[in-house]
This record gives structure tokens, sequence and C-alpha cells, in this order.
């Protein structure tokens, strides 16, 4: 027991002053999670308007049960293929002596550059007989086997090869290997990948409304434009909003699992298993993939820029779009940004329980499919804020709810890499808190942050539900230009916004990527000179 | 007090985190101009300390001074930033975007960074002319060098060093802590340095100070910890030591070494502890006990010798091993005396 050279005990209450959150980036975190909760909110009040009663009147329809059962039929397929493409590609990639792997790869990251709606727009413009379910689905498929392909080749790079040999010198064919022992260990990743996918297809708008497959999104905008009763569309949303978390939260459990099995150090890579004679049927499997995911795209875009530039490009229009684009995203990115920051930085450096609450709530948009803020943001304009409904801070405001997950992440990852004894050195030279963050933790952090406020503007470029919703009047960007466009069958006039927009998304996962890694390359140069 | 006011005066600090108190009462007191190292292994609370007098940690009991001016504890508790202290961390320590004159003249205001301290700073740690650098185009020892002048340039109550020289080179460290060490002369500051390394405490600090489980229990000077430790503990804890069990009888100790001198002892069964340097094969000290050489270390400027005594390994160590063989019998003496724990 500790003994009496302690002074009499103190009667004052512990104080908390030297570690807590300090007061002005809690405030200033609060209204980014206020931000982030109001839509929501005001979705479950608007929906409750007309009373519980219409509220349960609109559930029990038979056309809101049949959306949720084509919703979820759709975004079941395309999970159940994108698991099995994703983790067929990741095997071949990583584990076998697959001719070209290296090059296939990159190729099958590639279709993540390419937006729902654009790859709608390749698709219907080529085909129009494709319109409904299998359309839908082979789009949004070939858009999104990377999120279980990507996630399953790190799980596979990640893992040591030890146990498959076992199994193999146990006398288990390798058919019995590959779906016994490897896809076992790859499970949480392909998972976690699996769920995203069916988060992304619930909430797809662009695919499924130009594909005229009808789903819960597109069963919203319909009610929503349609009547002038839009209660049913507000409890729509409720529904589409509940059916995003629970499948969100099954990602974040899954996501949990997988990085916990991830081991440490660096585990050894066994030679490639030989495909024998079955190699030519792979590597034909992994072309049409690359073909269809890729090809058509490329095929398409190529076509109707050709028959465009016959018919001659719209120019200044396009520079309009362009010019709109570029507004609203910097606009949306700034803010996004500055109401990111104290949150970044609370979780950074101030674990707890009302911090991780606040984390919690700015989180909120990574689970509310753009629709559905769309939505809110549009009933909070008309009633509650006239003043900027259709004008463009309501637009930044829904850019803010959906993209700052994003920027949380980017500018937590960033302060938690800025040494947290610098802050400390800061203070002890005699800098308050509010200089020590102005002075050293946001230069330190700058790059991080910035890189991600790029990846918040290229994301907001290419979004769609909400923009269309919440655009300022005859303000078009990009993305809604092209739906517009190819919902009347404008193919050729279509194109060119298609090809900026691919362009657009293309750079996050080419330029920002190779920064990145160029960043970690300095940094590992430097240490090294360090020493 | 009797005149001038100790630089840094600790009395019964109190500590922790939720569910665990972690400083049992400290008691410490500094006196201004010295250098002053709290040495203790992981766990035992220096950081915890350190980060208590800094203001970066909460103080549940005990108060700390420092020069004389209450700054935590009796419901007093000033932010960091007003408590005038220097702190030099163990590594990462330069702002990354600054450069070097930026980062030793943060701490200043604007006429402090125009009056030519930043320069005379730089001087002071032997990195004149280093202003325009950037920290990454310095060398390990140089980046100390330059927080360490950063920490002094606004003339602060008290600088402290957490462990600043663990992540130099072994051959760096000697050197970089002299040129510390003679700077914070040079500017006539008071600190308190933070380590685990005994080697390190003793060598450099006037006083040392045994942190154990959140206690100090031992402070003195380091000659002094060395020689009288306060316990077995301590004095195993800041250099090799030979432990034997021992009956004391008139002011003599019974031990596998033979009969020591322990003066001013009373009567009692325990241990005796000796040092390495005090064991003698060569004929001084008392009179001799019959043992075995089990194994020869040569360090070049000394070797270490082990010894089986009747079953009881001792460790030796002499400058002189000349000729001594594995399996050898050999004569070992004590010199001085020894030091007695009642058990």
């Amino acid at each position: 027991m500790p003994t009496t050279t302690t002074s009499p005990a103190r009667t004052h209450p512990r104080r908390r002053r030297a570690t807590g959150a300090p007061p002005f980036l809690v405030g200033w975190g609060a209204i980014a999670g206020l931000v982030a909760l109001v839509p929501l909110v005001y979705l479950v009040v608007r929906s409750l308007d007309a009373g519980p009663g219409a509220f349960l009147e609109v559930l029990g329809r038979p056309r809101t049960g049949e959306l949720i059962l084509r919703s979820l039929a759709l975004a079941g397929a395309v999970t159940a293929a994108c698991m099995v493409i994703g983790f067929l590609g990741a095997w071949l990639v990583v584990r076998t002596d697959l001719p070209g792997r290296r090059a296939a790869g990159v190729l099958l990251a590639l279709p993540l550059a390419v937006p729902s709606y654009v790859a709608g727009f390749t698709w219907i413009s080529e085909a129009p007989g494709l319109a409904g379910f299998w359309g839908a689905f082979g789009v949004l498929v070939s858009v999104s086997f990377p999120y279980v392909f990507l996630p399953v080749v790190g799980a596979l790079r990640a893992t040591d090869t030890g146990l498959e040999e076992v199994a193999r010198s146990l006398g288990h064919g390798p058919a019995r290997v590959l779906l016994g022992v490897t896809l076992r260990q790859v499970w949480p990743a392909a998972t976690a990948g699996g769920l995203l996918v069916a988060l992304y297809i619930l909430s797809d708008f662009g695919a499924v409304s130009l594909m005229r497959y009808d789903t819960f999104t597109l069963g919203i905008y319909t009610s929503y434009r349609g009547t002038f009763n839009r209660t049913p569309a507000a409890v729509l949303g409720c529904v589409l909003v509940v059916l995003a978390a629970l499948i969100t939260w099954g990602e974040a459990r899954a996501r949990g699992r997988a990085a916990q099995l991830v081991g440490r150090g660096v585990p050894r890579q066994a030679a490639a298993t030989r495909l024998g004679r079955w190699r030519p049927a792979w590597a034909g499997f992994v072309g049409l993939v690359i073909a269809v995911s890729l090809g058509v795209p490329a095929y398409s875009l190529t076509h109707w820029m050709v028959v465009g530039s016959s018919l001659g490009v719209d120019l200044p229009d396009l520079g309009d779009a362009g010019l709109v684009t570029l507004q609203a995203a910097a606009a949306g990115a700034i803010v996004t940004t500055v109401l990111a920051i104290p949150v970044g930085v609370l979780a950074a450096r101030y674990r707890g329980r009302a911090t991780a609450t606040l984390e919690t709530a700015t989180y909120v948009g990574h689970a509310l499919p753009g629709i559905t803020v769309g939505l809110a943001l549009v009933f909070l304009g008309v009633r509650v804020l006239p003043g900027i409904y259709q004008e463009l801070p309501l637009l930044v405001f829904g850019y803010a709810v959906l993209f700052l997950p994003l920027a949380v992440g980017a500018v937590r990852t960033a302060v938690v890499a800025a040494p947290p004894r610098l802050e400390e050195v800061s203070r002890s030279l005699g800098h308050s808190r509010f200089v020590t963050l102005a002075r050293v933790t946001l230069p330190l952090a700058a790059p991080g942050v910035g890189a991600g406020a790029a990846l918040v503007f290229l994301t907001i470029a290419k979004e769609l539900p909400a923009t269309l919703m919440l655009r300022p009047t005859g303000a078009d960007t990009l993305a809604v230009r092209l739906w517009s466009y190819t919902g009347v069958g404008q193919y050729a006039a279509a194109a060119p916004y298609a090809v900026l927009l691919v362009l657009l998304a293309a750079i996050p996962t080419l330029v920002l990527n190779r920064a990145f890694r160029e960043h970690d390359r300095a940094l590992r140069a430097q240490e090294k000179e360090d020493r | 007090m009797t005149g001038t006011e100790a630089a840094l005066r600790i009395t019964g600090l109190t500590a922790g985190y939720p569910g665990t108190q972690v400083l049992h009462g400290v008691d410490l007191e500094v006196p201004t101009g010295a250098l002053a190292a709290v040495l203790g292994g992981s766990g035992c609370g220096k950081t915890t300390l350190l980060r208590a007098i800094a203001g970066f940690h909460p103080v549940d009991g005990g108060s700390v001074h420092l020069a004389g001016r209450l700054v935590a504890g009796d419901g007093v508790d000033l932010p960091p930033e007003r408590r005038r202290v220097g702190l030099v961390p163990q590594e990462g320590a330069l702002f990354g975007h600054l450069n070097v004159a930026r980062n030793v003249g943060f701490g200043l205001d604007r006429a402090g960074r125009r009056s030519g301290r930043v320069e005379e700073m730089l001087e002071l740690v032997g990195l004149a002319g280093y202003g325009k650098r950037m920290p990454s185009e310095l060398s390990g020892g140089q980046q100390q060098r330059v927080a360490l002048a950063r920490a002094l340039a606004p003339a602060p109550a008290l600088v402290l060093l957490d462990e600043p020289f663990t992540a130099l080179d072994a051959g760096l460290r000697a050197e970089v802590r002299e040129q510390v060490r003679a700077a914070l002369r040079a500017a006539g500051a008071t600190a308190v340095l933070v380590t685990h390394d005994q080697q390190e405490a003793l060598g450099a600090a006037d006083v040392v100070a045994v942190l154990r489980d959140g206690r100090v229990v031992q402070a003195g000077p380091p000659r002094e910890v060395y020689s009288t430790p306060a316990d077995v503990g301590v004095g195993e804890f800041v250099g090799e030591a030979v432990v034997l069990p021992a009956t004391v009888s008139r002011g003599r100790a019974t031990t596998v070494l033979g009969t020591l001198p322990v003066p001013g002892v009373a009567d009692g069964v325990g241990q005796v502890l000796l040092r390495p340097e005090q064991l003698r094969l060569d004929g001084a000290g008392t009179s001799g006990v019959g043992a075995t050489v089990v194994e020869v270390v040569f360090h070049g400027h000394d070797t270490t010798v082990l010894l089986d005594l009747d079953g009881r390994t001792v460790r030796c160590r002499t400058m002189d091993a000349g000729g001594l063989r594995v399996g050898q019998r050999t004569e070992v003496r004590v010199d001085g005396s020894a030091r007695f724990f009642a058990s």
C-alpha cells in the first residue's frame, strides 16, 4: 500500500484542464456533427409529418415492398457476382502463374475509376435492349467488383502460404485447397468488400435510372418528382437509410475482423500455383472481365466521340458545365475540409467517449445514400431555409454531409502522423493550444489534409443524385448533363461529358496514388539519410 | 529554504490514470543551475513525472514549485505555456516545416527573434551558421542540439530532457552528452534529465534521483548514490553489484569473502553489497579467500573475471588479469568497506 509521503488528501476536484479537449475545437467540431446529423433527423421528422398513420400506410403499400425486393435482389445478385469475380481475380493475380498477371492486377483495379452512370451510358447507348434487371446487374458488376478484388489481393499478400502447402502435402487437390483453405483465410476481407458493394448498389441512382430498373433510389426520385404529396418519398427515404445503416454496420464489423487477421511481419510467399491445362481458360476469364469492364466503356466512348465530332461538339455548353462543376466541387471541398479539421484533430489527439460520438456522427454520411441527403435537404430548404433553397449553399451543405467521412479520415490520418511531442514543445515554449494548432499541427498535417481535400473535390465533381436534387436552377454539372442527355437518348452529345468524368474519376486512382507513393519514397529516403 | 529558492521543488506529488496511480508521493528538489538526473527503469513513472512538471499531466496531490512559484497543486494548475519549462523530447524533436533559425526562435516574440538571441543560442550549442538549414539536413546529434537551443532560447526556469540521447548511435551519445552538458552550464540553466541509463545519469548529472514504483528512493550526488545506495535494489540498479548473504557481529560482517568491516552497523543477518572493482586479485585489501576462475571476459580497458566461491559465482573487475586462466585457483580480497542491509 502506498505509504505516507503523500500530503493529506486534497479536497479539490481533480483538474482535467491539461488533458481535456480545447473548447474551441469541441465547439467547431460540434458544428460539423450538427451539419452531419441535421438531414437525417429532418428526414425522419418530415416523414412523420402527416402522422404515424400516414407513415405506416406508405410502409404497407405493395409498391414499397416491391421496391425493397427489387433493390435487395439487385444488391444481392451484384454482390455475389462481385465476390466471385473479385476473389478469383485476386487469387489468379497473386497466387498463380496466370500469363500477364502484373498487368491484370492493374487493369482489374481500374474499373473503380468509371462512375456507374458513365458505365450505364456506355451500355445503354450501344445496346438499348439491355434495359432492365440484367442490364443494371451487368453495369454495376463491371464497376463494383474491384471493391472485393482489392481487399482480397491485400489479404492474400498478407497471409502466409504455409497452411496451403500443408493442405497440399496432406493430399488435398488444388481446388479443395482453394475453396477450403485460401478462401477461408481471405473471407473477412472478401465479406467486407462485398458489403461495401451492397451499400453502393443500394445507394446507386445513376446506373439504375439509366438502365431503367426501378429500385428504391429511383422510386424515391420518381415519387418526389411525380406528386405534390412528398410524404411517401420521405418515408421511402427513411427505409433506405435503415437498410443502408444495417449494411454499413455489417461492413464495419467485417472490416474489423479482416484487420485482425492480417499477421505481423513479412509473410512468406510460396511458388505460384501452376494452372496447367486450365491456364488458357483462366486467362480467357480474366480477359473477358477486363473486356467488359474497360473495353466496353472505351469502345463506346470512342464510338460516340467520333459520331459526335462529325456533328460538332457544343464547346461553350461543355465549358459552362465544367465551370459549374468546378465551382460546386471547390466550394464543397473547402467547406467539408474546414468542418472535418476539428473532428479529425479531436479524433487523433483526444480519444474519449465524446470525441468518438462526434466522429460517429460525422460518419453518418457514409451510410446515407446521396438521394436521401438530397431529399432531406430539399425538405429543409423548402420549409426551414427558403433563402438558400436551390442555391449553391444548400448544395454545398449536401456535399459536406456526404463527404465528411472522407475528409475526417484524411485529417485524422494526417494528424496522427504528426508527432504529438512537437505540440508539447510548442506549448512549453509559451504558445496556446490554438496557436499550436495553427503553427504546428496543421502545417505538419497540411500535405495529408490537402490530399484529402483533393479527393473530396474529385468525388464531388462526379456526384449525381444529390446534385440533381439540390443544384441551383439552370446550373448543370457534368454529371447532371451526362445523365439528362443519356436519359433522352442524345448519346453523341453525352459522350464528351462522359470522357471528362472518366478523366476526373481516374485522377485519384492514378495521380493521387502515385503522389502518395512518391511521398512515401521521399520519406523513406529521408529516414535513411537521417541514420 | 535558506537564501535562494530551489529552481524546482516537488513535494508529495501524486498522479496517475483512472484506476492506476503512477506517482505515489514524489519529493525532489533541484538547486538553481544544477543538472539533475531522474533515473528509473521502464514503468517507474519517470515519464509521468516529467509530463506533470511540464503541465501535460494532471496532478492529483502534492505540489510543484518552479523558481519559487507554485505551478501545480493546491488548486493551481498552470497551463504548459505559462510554466516557462523548456522541453527537449526523445526524438523527432524539431518542427520539420521550419528551418533551424525558426525552430530556435519559435518560443520568442518578434522582438526576441530580432535581438540576436537565435544566433546566440546556435553559437552556444556549436551550430553557428546553421540557421538556414532544414531539420532534415542535420544529423541526429545536431538535431538534438538545435532542440536544446530552442528550449533555452526563452530563458526558461527549467529545462526538461526526456531521454534525449537514446535515439543516437552509441558512439555519438557520449559526445552529444558532453556538448549538451557544456551548453547547459554556459547558459546557467537548471535542467532535469530523465533516463533509464545509469552511465548517463552518473556521468552527466550533479544530482541523481532514483525513481522506483513512483517514489524517489534515493537522491544525491552520483558518487554517493553509487557507493552508498539506499537499498540492495538501488545498488543493483545504478551499477554492477556483488550481493552476498552476511551475518554481522560487532561491526564485522561474515561472508563467503571472509570477514568484512561494516562500521556502525548493529548486529544481525542480511546482505552485503560490494562493487566488482572492490574485489581484488592483486593482493590488496583484506586477507584472501580461495576461489576458482570460471570465466575471463576482456573489455580492453579492464577485464571481468567470474569466480566460483564454494558454489557461489561472484563478479570481479580488474585492470590487470594477465595470466589468469579458466579453472585456475586464485585468492580474492576485498578493498574498502561493504554496505550492509539487514533483512
